[in-house]
């Protein structure tokens, strides 16, 4: 019995936490901001050179079978993967290049699969998901397929915008992918408040796919399983960084002649944030483990690290900016990045209440209607 | 990451489970009750004579004595629960003053009490806090004066736990009254049928006087011999540290026998002829509470894990009490909102629901997020030994 971290996996996260702390710096996030900002139509915070030293550290394959050139490693290498990337806030197309997609490719297979996941690993294509509409559909959206090409509108797409490629869901049962400069699609950047993540608006007017995926049903469900256990690691890991962020803060922060780490209302608000924390990290560990030895829990555990990430993330994010004080709301002070990138997680992979009626309903909960 | 135990501990869990398939007693709730005091002794005899109580504490001070194995105690822990058995006795003497003895008693000592404590025929009680000492235990001021080889001993316990069916009572008393307030205090045993010793029960807001009583116990000159301290006159701060801890340890319940109980309530329950079940509203707490229950249940995994390999938790090792205590009590709330408009049912009147087990647990939760050190407590343990952060500094005398 051991629920713990083998020595290969506690380097992994050390090597991707240094580099990412070397590299990518929060300087280096707002620089990647302003140039968004200066690009209204078309600004993407994924950027190539990271996503390239990300490759040659093994990250981007990390999934990928090694007879791809990959790591092969399990949900929970990726999720540590995840976990140093949110407490560096480090905007990357993870998620959904090196997650989403081995996931879904692994289950449903086809000739294409081979050459993409080796572009994967080798960290020369991306891709976007837009996926959203296959549990939540806003604005009349939804890509059907008609006769052999692809029509309508995606919203919400993940990392979409730069991607060589982009995977659709076609409703509940169905996958396909398309170029990223097809004929007939349209990528517009929406502008969100987490500055960190790549989200777009596509429309298809006829766009021929490279393959259509039938009866895909569980490929979805498993490949969103897996994004959220580790996009729950992501909130994990910026969760993390801003309790650290707080107590430093508490510590040289003086007030009333005193550090206000010293003051009991301060004290106790860090307390409560960590005693959320360390549980949860437990949670997120086992829903990883879960997905590769234990398949039958996994849909349940998934639904449980998200929604309950989620629920801690809004109170972390917003507690330890509280510690800060009136500084902790500035833009200067660089803690709305992780507030931010916490909150655009809650909503990409399903709420917390849809989450939490998903795992009802896995357990035979929700009485038929 | 490997949750798998093993051929060697499933073989220990097979053993386990054809115990209990042939010797789980037929009617649990009586034992433990006043009238089952003899079949309490032969079931914890019986559980002792198999390793399943007292499992590792040495042969000659009446234990099993086999090597410690934390696995095996998860399973014994685990199957003992399967079946709603309490593997032993959950009571203060087993689980704080055996492991004090053990710890810092005299040979003598352990000879003469960890036996009989651990087979159920001495029941102890512990006699820490006093009116004016709660959160600052070391305050405390109920005094040990010398005369001759005795101590006379003067002053008022509360919150006594069982004092009222107690044969013993391990109790800090203040032996230098001019040391330090840390360095004054001494660990001493007595026998509550000893002249000067009076108990009063004190009601609490569960209302009842039973199972869960708690006292006062009044000290006036009160003559216990000096060879009756545990560890060394002045040192019963550092000793009563060390079996505080084991109360904190022994404060995490099992919360995922009250979500399936709690769960149970919520299929059957019916309002306007619909389960709550059915309520989304409901169903979304009820969520909520899971992934609760299983963060610490997988976080206590991850615990023992570090107690397995010598790797220290750190923070993570601090917050178990904080937590569980809060969950349950946030059970049995939504357990008492599902019952809605009967919630506030009791004493076993018309149309109770489960016994009252959930005001009941209710009540004793709260009491639970309170004893053994204050949530705040807590908070400042998890802040300044987890956290690094700085004590409140005293104030200026004036």
């Amino acid at each position: 019995m051991d629920f713990g971290l083998s020595e290969d996996q506690q380097l992994l996260e050390e090597t991707v936490r240094k580099f990412l702390s070397d590299q990518v710096p929060i300087t280096r996030v707002r620089e990647i901001r302003d140039a968004c900002d200066r690009d209204r139509e078309a600004g993407c915070p994924n950027d190539r050179k990271t996503w390239s030293e990300l490759a040659e550290l093994g990250v981007t394959g990390i999934l990928v079978p090694e007879a791809q050139g990959g790591s092969g490693l399990a949900l929970l290498d990726a999720a540590l993967v995840s976990q140093a990337l949110g407490y560096a806030a480090t905007p990357a197309p993870f998620l959904t290049t090196s997650v989403m997609l081995p996931i879904a490719l692994a289950e449903v297979g086809g000739a294409e699969a081979e050459a993409w996941l080796v572009g994967i690993a080798t960290g020369s294509l991306t891709f976007g998901v837009a996926a959203t509409e296959a549990f939540s559909v806003r604005e009349e959206a939804g890509v059907v397929l008609d006769g052999s090409v692809l029509r309508g509108k995606a919203m919400m797409a993940m990392d979409s915008l730069e991607a060589d490629f982009i995977l659709l869901s076609l409703g509940r049962d169905r996958l396909a992918v398309i170029r990223g400069d097809a004929d007939g699609l349209s990528r517009n950047r929406l502008i969100t408040t987490d500055v960190t993540r790549c989200t777009a608006e596509l429309t298809l007017d006829g766009v021929t796919p490279e393959v259509v995926y039938e009866d895909a049903g569980n490929g979805i469900l498993r490949m969103f399983d897996a994004g959220r256990i580790v996009l729950a690691a992501d909130v994990l890991g910026a969760c993390e960084s801003m309790i650290e962020q707080a107590v430093a803060y508490s510590l040289v922060r003086k007030q009333f002649d005193r550090v206000i780490g010293s003051f009991q209302a301060v004290k106790h608000m860090c307390a409560e944030m960590i005693a959320e924390l360390e549980p949860a990290r437990s949670l997120v560990w086992y829903a990883a483990y879960s997905f590769d030895s234990m398949p039958d829990e996994a849909p349940l555990m998934a639904a449980h690290a998200l929604a309950h990430l989620s629920e801690i993330g809004r109170e972390i994010a917003s507690v330890s900016t509280q510690v800060h004080g009136g500084i902790g709301w500035t833009d200067e002070q660089n803690l709305h990045f992780w507030f931010k990138r916490i909150s655009s997680a809650r909503h990409m992979l399903g709420g917390p209440e849809f989450l939490r009626n998903r795992a009802a309903e896995l357990q035979g909960l929700v009485p038929a209607a | 990451m490997d949750l798998e135990f093993g051929q060697q501990y499933e073989d220990f869990r097979q053993e386990v489970r054809s115990f209990l398939d042939d010797h789980k007693p037929k009617k649990l709730g009586d034992i433990g009750s006043k009238g089952g005091r003899k079949a309490l002794i032969e079931w914890l005899s019986l559980l002792i004579e198999h390793g399943y109580w007292a499992r590792t504490i040495p042969k000659e001070y009446g234990g099993y004595g086999a090597a410690p194995d934390l696995l095996e105690t998860v399973i014994m822990d685990e199957e003992f629960n399967r079946v709603g058995v309490a593997r032993g006795m959950p009571a203060q003497g087993p689980s704080m003053l055996v492991p004090t003895l053990l710890e810092h008693g005299t040979e003598e000592q352990r000879k003469r009490w960890i036996g009989p404590t651990m087979r159920g025929e001495v029941m102890w009680c512990q006699g820490y806090s006093e009116p004016g000492s709660g959160s600052d235990l070391a305050s405390l001021q109920t005094s040990a004066r010398d005369d001759g080889d005795d101590f006379l001993i003067n002053g008022q316990k509360i919150w006594t736990s069982s004092a009222d069916k107690s044969e013993m009572i391990f109790v800090l008393v203040r032996t230098e009254p001019d040391a330090k307030k840390h360095a004054g205090i001494s660990y001493v045993l007595a026998a509550m049928d000893t002249p000067g010793i009076e108990v009063q029960p004190l009601r609490t807001m569960s209302g009842g006087l039973g199972e869960n009583s708690f006292n006062q116990v009044f000290f006036t000159d009160v003559r216990v011999p000096r060879s009756n301290v545990v560890g060394k006159r002045g040192e019963g701060w550092k000793i009563a540290n060390t079996t505080l801890k084991h109360e904190r340890n022994s404060l995490n319940s099992n919360s995922e026998g009250s979500l399936v109980r709690l769960m149970k309530l919520m299929n059957r329950e019916t309002v306007n002829g619909v389960t709550a079940m059915a309520s989304p509203v409901f169903r979304d707490r009820l969520m909520k509470l899971q992934a609760r229950v299983l963060s610490m249940k997988h976080h206590g995994m991850r615990m023992l894990t570090c107690s397995l390999t010598g790797e220290s938790p750190g923070v993570a090792g601090l917050i178990a009490k904080l937590q569980n205590c809060q969950l349950n009590f946030d059970m049995s709330a939504l357990a008492i909102d599902v019952m809605g408009e009967l919630g506030g049912l009791y004493d076993h009147t018309k149309y109770e629901r489960d016994r009252g087990y959930w005001q009941t647990h209710s009540f004793f939760s709260l009491g639970l997020i309170i004893g053994g050190g204050t949530a705040q407590i807590q908070k400042n343990i998890i802040s300044e030994r987890g956290l690094g952060m700085p004590r409140e500094p005293k104030p200026a005398k004036a």
